[in-house]
């Protein structure tokens, strides 16, 4: 077991704010693990994983230290995958599908057009595409959402990185497909041996495949550890809180029900 | 005496040449009181179903009787009264109200156009509002864009029952807010319906938070009614593929130890 990254004493601040969105956070991520990092509206839970792909936006100040195990921050793309909340922000309208997932491979990969069209095409096929020959000429709004998140999944993966960030990638998305997508990219980052961040505000999805969890709350980390030992002996008052809130199909219901 | 009643609803979109069935032949009834989820996945139909019902979009066919009246043949004036007994909370509350409005005046329009309260009541019926749904008086002078989403949820549900209906149309009415606050505004729901005898038709993909609530349940696929029963009936014994997948997606939380399917670390 060791660190990809160690992060510590890690504090974000936006510009023209005075609260920090992070604050003084310390977490090791180890390779090859699947970490969820669980939050509210508000805890920095987004803010952390942009701090790690050097997305932060301009003015943003950054406190402490990210020591990544290379040596050096990994290269967007490259060594780092990201998939965002919502695909039809994150691709581009006027480009088709097999470009955009050719791209990442053809630029960091150095791969030649065709080459990468080829890859392309083979990561559609893994993200489950149907018929992915007529993806890859496809523009993105000509694809439902769930199918536009799978074409982020291939493109993020397209220049097979070690690491894959998905902020919060399944909850735009309806439950059925968003069960789809989540055992995807498990599938996917445990046939790499990728490192997989899970963002995610839903610790109940989060407690079905991730190794370890971090809980985060106002911009500071409540807990972490294990998935199993947090959430089955939680030490602190929020995240009993949040396992409380859950509700399932087997959570009594509000109403009253007439007896069947 | 039946509240609600939808017979045989149709409503065809056109896209890209082909006619797309959004909604096909749907009959549902809601009684006083009661709660009905309507769920379904992404492009099921169930939000298409719940404009035509809020007369957002046209039907093609079918018919709906609300209050023992034909509620699409109501148009002008007529509509407009009637529409008091119907509300809708939708998921998006920022997006539904004049984003320069401050709390007071978002509760004051249906008060003033559906003449609920005489004007020099209206302040202080306003504060009743504000209470009843869990928030303090003082809230009536700030901006809708300076309060939290829970509470703009709240002002959503204040203004829809400011017109004392006798149905709300609840569309993903609690999917964006964070689940510490989502129990709760589902708790308040129960409780007004059962104050008042409101009922619910509560549209969404979330089976769960449908199970919290509804009475019955009725299963969308593909612009088609798959399935409708007792809530629970029909999670015990789902019969049709789309409720069983739809069931089969709900998250559960995991907390013991996991074993099985895990990597080597």
């Amino acid at each position: 077991m060791s660190a990809l990254c160690e992060i510590r004493n890690l504090s974000v601040t936006y510009r023209g704010q005075t609260v920090p969105a992070l604050n003084q956070i310390d977490l090791d991520i180890v390779a090859g693990e699947r970490l969820a990092i669980i939050g509210e509206s508000g805890s920095g839970k987004s803010t952390l994983a942009r701090a790690l792909a050097g997305l932060l936006p301009s003015g943003a100040r950054l406190a402490g230290e990210m020591r990544w195990s290379s040596g050096l921050p990994p290269l967007p793309g490259r060594d780092l995958g990201f998939v965002f909340q919502d695909p039809s922000s994150s691709l581009n309208p006027v480009l088709t599908i097999g470009e955009q997932v050719a791209e990442g491979a053809r630029r960091h990969l150095r791969l030649s057009w065709k080459a990468a069209y080829g890859g392309a095409l083979e990561m559609l096929a893994r993200v489950r595409i149907p018929e992915p020959d007529k993806a890859m000429k496809a523009f993105p709004h000509q694809l439902s959402g769930g199918q536009r998140q799978r074409v982020a999944i291939a493109a993020a993966l397209a220049a097979s990185p070690g690491m894959l960030i998905a902020d919060e990638a399944t909850s735009a998305l309806d439950m059925v497909v968003q069960a789809e997508i989540v055992s995807l990219l498990d599938e996917l980052v445990r046939e790499a041996g990728m490192t997989l961040i899970f963002i995610t505000h839903d610790i109940a999805l989060a407690s079905g495949f991730a190794d370890r969890v971090a809980i985060f709350k106002d911009g500071r980390l409540v807990e972490s550890g294990l998935t199993g030992l947090v959430l089955s002996s939680p030490k602190e008052a929020y995240t009993k809180t949040l396992i409380a809130s859950h509700r399932d199909l087997a959570t009594p219901p509000l109403i009253r029900e007439a007896a069947l | 005496m039946t509240l609600l009643a939808i017979e045989n609803l149709s409503k065809r979109f056109s896209s890209g040449g082909r006619k797309v069935a959004a909604v096909s032949d749907i009959s549902l009834t809601l009684e006083p009181g009661e709660t009905l989820g309507l769920v379904g996945a992404s492009g099921s139909g169930k939000s298409t179903l719940a404009r035509i019902l809020m007369r957002l979009l046209p039907a093609d066919a079918g018919a709906i009787r609300f209050e023992d009246k034909d509620w699409l043949a109501l148009s002008g004036a007529n509509l407009r009264n009637r529409r008091a007994k119907m509300q809708m909370v939708f998921q998006d509350v920022l997006g539904a109200f004049n984003p320069r409005a401050t709390v007071a005046s978002v509760l004051d329009d249906p008060l003033r156009i559906h003449n609920i309260v005489p004007k020099a009541e209206r302040a202080r019926e306003i504060a009743a509002l504000l209470d009843r749904v869990g928030l303090p008086a003082n809230y009536a002078q700030r901006s809708i864009r300076e309060v939290s989403g829970g509470q703009r949820q709240r002002i959503a549900i204040a203004r829809a029952i400011a017109t004392k209906p006798s149905l709300i149309v609840l569309d993903e009415a609690v999917s964006a807010l964070d689940v510490s606050i989502r129990g709760r505004i589902l708790e308040l729901l129960v409780e007004l319906q059962e104050e008042r005898g409101i009922s619910y038709l509560f549209v969404s993909h979330d089976l769960a938070v449908l199970r919290a609530v509804s009475h019955r349940i009725a299963v969308m696929d593909a612009g088609r009614l798959t399935e409708t029963g007792p809530m629970r009936q029909v999670i015990e014994n789902p019969q049709s593929l789309a409720a069983k997948a739809l069931i089969g997606a709900v998250p559960r939380l995991v907390t013991e130890p996991t074993e099985g399917p895990s990597h080597d670390v």
